[in-house]
């Protein structure tokens, strides 16, 4: 498969699975870890 | 374009929020529904959007989900747009262990070996172990995040702790483990230029592996290429530019091609086999 090819259908693919992602409410979780303190990522546990 | 100037412009871009460290208070606006591109903890008081990698975390130890698509999307967007050049320009916690590396020192060079590490690194802690290591609600950690990540430590911990007497009183051996961590990283960044991003960044793993396919990317004109070498010598990151332009280690910082006495090195964006544009 030529670069361009693979090119179109990643870009494809990823915009797909944004759009997938959020009619799973993805986004939301992805928020509501990132709208709060982190205990994990702040080493607290 | 200054690279320098970039960067510091995408980390603030990235922490906009700095009225946050002052309150210590997390940013709750509607961005953090978005991952910005580079490594930077979402739980830093400053972060205005998402980190890519706690968000892939996250999503994948949820129990609702078995596979993050909405991360997986974004992450495969920025990758072949540009690759590691978001390590290279864009990635605060990159611009950190810059600046610690001027500070004038012993020099230590990283063994070309050592990048693999980063690779099981991304596969052990941040895509098997959230998913597999759950508990009994099948809930995992995000592991990365949890057990490693010094750019979770040094902007989201401890501005954090410093505000705020209850996650101090709750801080024990985790946090010590991390901070401990945090400080090799320091150290080894003022001996050894971005030793995390060599030896263990996952997020710069994930963008490495698009460096050959990505839109941005370098060209060597083998024409003007005189196999001197300089472009290897000149990088910071252990590549030989000449050789290897699609390397996975190269965050296109462009030492290279500056440094190149023939020009034979040029960057392109390109969506197909003509360059559409042409920076040098």
């Amino acid at each position: 498969m030529n670069k361009k090819r693979l090119r179109i259908i990643l870009l494809a693919g990823g915009t797909v699975l944004i759009i997938l992602g959020s009619a799973l409410d993805e986004a939301a979780s992805v928020y509501a870890k990132a709208a709060r303190i982190c205990l994990e990522c702040i080493g607290i546990g | 374009m200054n690279r320098k100037l970039v960067q510091y412009i995408s980390a603030l871009l990235s922490n906009a929020n700095l009225n946050g460290f002052l309150s210590g208070r997390i940013y709750q606006g509607a961005s953090k529904h978005v991952c910005v591109p580079g490594l930077n903890c979402y739980s830093c008081p400053a972060a205005i959007g998402a980190c890519p990698l706690g968000s892939l975390q996250t999503i994948l130890a949820s129990s609702q989900y078995t596979i993050s698509y909405y991360v997986t999307g974004t992450l495969l967007l920025f990758g072949v747009f540009m690759g590691r050049f978001i390590c290279g320009w864009l990635c605060p916690f990159g611009l950190i262990q810059e600046l610690l590396n001027k500070l004038p020192s012993l020099t230590l060079i990283i063994p070309r070996w050592a990048g693999y590490i980063k690779y099981l690194i991304l596969i052990i802690f941040v895509l098997l172990l959230p998913v597999f290591f759950v508990n009994s609600l099948g809930m995992g950690d995000p592991s990365f995040c949890k057990y490693i990540c010094p750019a979770g430590t040094l902007e989201g911990g401890i501005p954090l702790l410093a505000s705020h007497q209850d996650l101090r009183d709750a801080a024990g051996s985790l946090f010590l483990i991390k901070l401990l961590i945090l400080i090799m990283v320091v150290i080894f960044s003022v001996i050894s230029f971005r030793p995390f991003c060599k030896i263990i960044c996952p997020l710069g793993a994930i963008y490495g592996l698009f460096n050959p396919i990505s839109m941005y990317r370098f060209q060597v004109d083998p024409v003007k290429c005189i196999g001197c070498g300089t472009c290897a010598q000149n990088c910071k990151m252990g590549v030989a530019m000449y050789k290897e332009p699609d390397s996975w280690e190269c965050i296109r910082c462009g030492d290279c091609r500056t440094g190149c006495p023939a020009g034979a090195i040029t960057t392109t964006f390109q969506i197909g086999n003509e360059p559409i544009k042409n920076t040098n």
